[in-house]
């Protein structure tokens, strides 16, 4: 069913890429001059220094923020030439996200949080896929319970089954153990790459943790704005 | 995707959340208030009517000069509306040597069609009740005809040619239209008899009526059918045309609930202003995150439309059910007020209630849920960006419309309306100005080492628009309930009051210049006190500006034979107390004996007359001319004696006069009356007994229906209060927490809260102390000219418990928070 937009090209790939912010007239410099090329399929993790500006760069990837320089092709698309509503079309076609604060939406049970991507992205049988990503994730008993009636893991496992039901090309994940313990987080990690290996998505994924970002491919750390190979 | 599905289970959790229930409670309040002052006007309004027809004998009337055309006849019988004629006009009645004038009602059919005519064998007590006509060949009299006449039952007297029998003394007509003072005794006769007595002829100066009854739908149909075939010298009259002082009572009664259910209306809305804000803000996380997973900006506006109507549906439709049950439980509560079951209500208010829902909902929350369409998506990332501030004018400005919308539709008065309006204005005008200030002053405050205020202090100077905000509602809200107080208490006190229960319910007329002095001794004899005599002479008007009158050149009906009629002049040097002066100036002491006159504003109006104007009078054949230098305004449902047109004293001296006055008679004393007419028997004595129950069983009934609708308005203002409160809850929650895991303790927490609330209670006390009093003022004194006297002792009251219930509510609202351990609450926010 899923088939990404180009089979051998690069998933993600950046040129120049700069965010400056101004705040009470002095001018900050996040990224400048920022490079990136991710192939197809290809697991990278991004770290860095507290404020050294991953966020930032997640949100430039994503089109949920603009650049104040350089370019963003995903899948060999410019985000800039496409306006808010256009970006938002290709996240919900293309990307999913997991983050470090679950985002699940408490109005909406476990199963109806998996849902709603789906139901964005107009895909039929949205129940039933749903269904079995929660079941792959070891929640099918939990489908009806609201976010607030589960655990910190068992919220991020909805989250990652949220992220992985409608078969994205790209994956970002902010931190994704940030909020759990030790041991919870570990398990949350395998889930993480058992799926994206299952799935053969793209995985950029944010983290202090070295021991998350061993088990990535390739490793990048985001210092002065820039992104150097460890 | 199913975007209704998703604006339901939203709303849902928000319910949860608690953040959508003020919001939801406004609404029904809001229309609640509405639909049930809609409901219940509409039904008292026909109950009233039905109540006024009683006076009139019938629903409505047809009048004309002329025969009544067969066609209004028929159309009536086609409607199914019951129907009775008259023949009125005036001719002498002879018995023996005596003969008198007196008003000839001729009948065909069941007269009258509503109320019961009272006749009896003698004059005063035991009559009986019935309805018709008296049998052919018979007529009921006036007692004071029979007196006149010296006939009793049984006695014969000619009317025209024709000898009829008296059958019964006539005591109570409550039909008896027209002038009360100008009209001659009544005698009743069958319409069979009329050809007989050879009155009839070309010129003679007959009324023909047509009285009509039947539901409020039918009367409502046959009068819209009528109106334009009306032709000259006919004329449909109805409750309100016929008895200014049933209507004057009536407008007041609608200014009341009008009041009351835009009192209610206003603090609703402002409750939804102030529940809107964090309403929307609970959203902000939900459609940052649906525009993360590749919603568009269109979907998320769906959603928001969907949730608005969603809630307007839901909030109107509660609220036209509370609507229709509050007036259903007023009318229980209040049947045994009214003489028959009230009239079931109509569906209109409903339909009114939920459109005026829809536009509330929409008003308010619309500008809110619109910026909401616009969040980033990148807040997912970044939790600080989007946050809506309570500031920014242009948000508030489709809810204030909605709000004045209703103002108008609600006061049933442009000036009210607009008065209203300003007022409100002014309000905000004021308290926002008071509340910087206040802030201002607050900060210079030396507060010495206590850190409770300063931290609360602090805490309002963080949120400055929103603390502005909340000391508006909580103003709003408090001059609501004082203003409730003030109405209930004094205002329709002082209404009733207008209308003691001692009023005059008798006017004698005819009195000589001579009788004064002895009937004056027999009343008081008879323990009976009288107002004051006052002077009556006939004029006919003939000239304006000493242009002659013709009757023709009105087109108004109304005008016309007021023109065509004779009027009463009266002269004193003071006026009556319960006229007011509205244009010009009343006379001194030293004019007397100058042409002036002082005409009452209605008639001046009919008239077209204003001050200045040079009236002339033929008054017994002499032509006299006065100048109007007053117009003035007359309380008729006072029931004191009233005069269109007043001269100062020593113009109309000349003339001949007859002097009327006005008494209370207890009830149980109605022989006194025999002896009075027996001793007089030129006197007439015009019972408006029974007209005064009727004004004073509306005020009754009124006063109890706005206390009712004002309750609307207590709960609306509650509302207020409680949104005011709940407005900065999470924010408060989350500052309250950190300063707990700071090291603060829950005392100077609990203190640091309930002085920020002291500072607004204390300020929106003092505001809305001033306002409703103002209010109240401006009410009482010239919506409703009752006398107003400011309540010390209630603003105090108000002031001192708007202190301490304000911040005694801050304190309920985040004690239960500080008993839980710090770190659970950083956990759940
Ligand atoms: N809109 C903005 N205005 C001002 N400063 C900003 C803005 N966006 C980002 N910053 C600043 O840029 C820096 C990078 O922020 P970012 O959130 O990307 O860091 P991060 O690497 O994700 O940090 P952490 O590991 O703590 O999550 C920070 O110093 C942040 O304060
Ligand atoms: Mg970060």
């Amino acid at each position: 069913m899923h088939a990404p937009d180009v089979i051998n090209g690069l998933a993600i790939e950046v040129t120049g890429l700069a965010k400056h912010v101004t705040s009470n007239q002095a001018r900050l410099t996040i990224l400048s001059g920022l490079q990136l090329a991710v192939p197809q399929r290809e697991t990278l993790a991004i770290l860095g220094a507290s404020g050294s500006g991953k966020s930032t760069l997640l949100g430039l990837l994503a089109g949920l923020d603009t650049p104040s320089d350089g370019k963003v092709l995903i899948n060999a698309q410019d985000i800039a030439l496409l306006d808010e509503d256009g970006r938002a079309a290709l996240r919900g076609r293309s990307m999913g996200f997991v983050f470090q604060s679950f985002q699940l939406l408490p109005s909406l049970t476990a199963l109806e949080n998996v849902m709603l991507p789906l139901q964005l992205a107009g895909r039929d049988d949205a129940a039933g896929q749903a269904k079995a990503a929660l079941n792959r994730v070891g929640l099918e008993q939990r489908a009806t319970h609201y976010p607030r009636q589960l655990s910190g893991g068992e919220q991020q496992r909805v989250a990652i089954a949220r992220a992985f039901a409608p078969k994205p090309a790209i994956l970002f994940a902010d931190e994704p153990t940030g909020n759990l313990d030790a041991a919870t987080g570990q398990r949350i990690i395998d889930l993480l790459f058992e799926l994206n290996a299952e799935t053969g998505t793209t995985l950029v994924l944010v983290t202090h943790d070295a021991a998350l970002a061993a088990r990535c491919q390739r490793r990048l750390q985001l210092i002065d704005g820039r992104l150097e190979p460890i | 995707m199913n975007s209704l599905g998703m604006a339901w289970r939203q709303l849902r959790s928000a319910w949860l959340a608690g953040e959508v229930r003020v919001l939801l409670l406004a609404l029904v309040l809001a229309v609640g208030a509405m639909t049930a002052v809609g409901f219940f006007t509409d039904r008292i309004q026909s109950a009233l009517n039905r109540q006024g027809s009683q006076l009139l004998g019938a629903d409505m009337v047809v009048v004309a000069d002329h025969a009544i055309p067969e066609k209004y006849r028929l159309e009536a019988a086609k409607l199914g509306l019951n129907a009775a004629q008259t023949l009125d006009f005036p001719s002498m009645v002879v018995h023996g040597n005596a003969s008198h004038l007196a008003e000839i009602k001729a009948i065909n059919g069941g007269y009258p069609l509503r109320g019961e005519l009272t006749i009896a064998a003698q004059a005063f007590g035991a009559g009986r009740n019935t309805q018709g006509a008296p049998e052919s060949g018979s007529v009921w009299i006036e007692p004071r005809l029979a007196s006149l006449l010296e006939v009793a039952v049984g006695d014969s007297i000619a009317v025209g040619e024709r000898q009829l029998r008296v059958a019964a003394l006539l005591q109570h007509e409550p039909a008896r239209g027209g002038d009360m003072f100008n009209i001659a005794p009544h005698l009743l006769m069958n319409e069979a008899d009329i050809a007989s007595t050879k009155l009839i002829q070309y010129g003679s100066r007959i009324k023909y009526q047509l009285l009509l009854a039947g539901s409020a739908v039918t009367t409502a149909t046959y009068s819209g059918w009528i109106k334009p075939l009306l032709a000259r010298g006919e004329r449909l009259e109805d409750v309100k045309s016929a008895r200014p002082e049933i209507r004057s009572a009536l407008e007041k009664a609608q200014q009341f609930l009008g009041l009351a259910s835009m009192a209610s209306v206003i603090l609703a809305m402002v409750a939804m202003s102030l529940a809107a804000l964090p309403f929307v803000q609970g959203h902000l996380d939900t459609f940052a995150l649906m525009r993360c997973f590749g919603a568009s900006r269109r979907l998320i506006m769906r959603v928001l439309i969907q949730q608005a109507l969603l809630l307007g549906l839901i909030g109107s439709l509660l609220g036209c059910v509370l609507g229709y049950m509050a007036q259903a439980g007023l009318a229980a509560l209040a049947g045994s007020l009214f003489v028959e079951a009230l009239p079931p209500p109509s569906w209109t208010p409903a339909l009114a209630g939920l459109i005026a829902g829809f536009a509330a909902m929409l008003g308010v929350v619309w500008p809110h849920l619109q910026r909401l369409g616009d969040v980033p998506a990148l807040r997912i990332l970044r939790r600080d960006l989007g946050d809506l501030d309570a500031a920014g004018w242009l948000a508030y400005l489709p809810g204030l419309a909605v709000m004045i919308a209703l103002i108008f539709w609600h006061a049933h008065n442009l000036k009210l309306g607009l008065v209203t309006l300003a007022g409100l204005l002014a309000l905000l005008l004021v308290s926002a100005g008071l509340a910087l200030l206040g802030g201002r002053l607050l900060r210079q405050l030396p507060l010495g080492s206590s850190s409770a205020w300063k931290l609360g202090i602090a805490g309002l100077m963080r949120r400055p628009a929103m603390a502005v905000a909340q000391v508006i509602g909580l103003s709003l809200g408090l001059m609501a309930l004082i203003l409730l107080a003030l109405v209930r208490g004094d205002l329709l006190h002082s209404w009733q009051a207008s209308l003691p229960a001692d009023a005059p319910n008798r006017f004698i007329i005819n009195i000589q210049p001579n009788q004064i002095a002895d009937m004056q001794s027999f009343l008081s004899g008879s323990g009976i006190g009288t107002t004051t005599v006052l002077p009556m002479v006939r004029g006919r008007l003939i000239a304006v500006n000493d242009k002659p009158l013709v009757p023709a050149q009105y087109q108004d009906d109304r005008a016309r034979r007021l023109v065509e009629r004779e009027f009463n002049l009266s002269w004193t040097a003071q006026m009556q107390a319960d006229n007011k002066i509205l244009a010009g100036r009343w006379w001194r002491a030293d004019e007397q004996g100058k042409p002036m006159l002082s005409l009452e504003q209605g008639i001046a109006e009919n008239l077209g007359i204003r001050l200045g104007d040079r009236l002339t009078y033929d008054v017994g054949g002499t032509p006299i001319t006065l100048s109007v230098t007053s117009l003035r305004k007359v309380e008729w449902d006072s029931m004191h004696v009233n005069f269109f047109a007043v001269a100062p004293p020593g113009v109309l001296d000349q003339f001949p006069a007859s002097y009327i006055t006005s008494f209370h008679l207890p009830l149980g004393q109605e022989a006194t009356l025999n002896q009075l007419v027996k001793r007089f028997p030129n006197l007439t004595i015009i019972d408006v007994a029974a007209l005064m129950q009727q004004v004073r069983d509306i005020m009754d009934k009124m006063v109890y229906a706005v206390q009712y609708v004002f309750g609307f308005s207590l709960l609306a203002g509650l509302a207020v209060l409680y949104a005011a409160l709940v407005a900065t809850r999470e924010e408060r929650t989350r500052e309250a927490t950190l300063l707990r895991v700071l090291g603060a303790s829950r005392r100077q927490v609990v203190m640091a809260t309930m002085a920020e609330f002291f500072c607004m209670g204390l300020l929106a006390a003092v505001i809305a102390t001033l306002a409703a009093s103002t209010l109240a003022y401006y009410i009482s004194a010239h919506l409703l000219d009752i006398p107003y006297a400011f309540n010390f002792g209630l603003a105090m009251i108000a002031l001192v418990s708007a202190c301490v219930l304000v911040p005694l509510a801050a304190w309920l609202g985040v004690r239960g928070l500080l008993n839980q351990p710090p770190r659970q609450i950083l956990h759940s926010i």
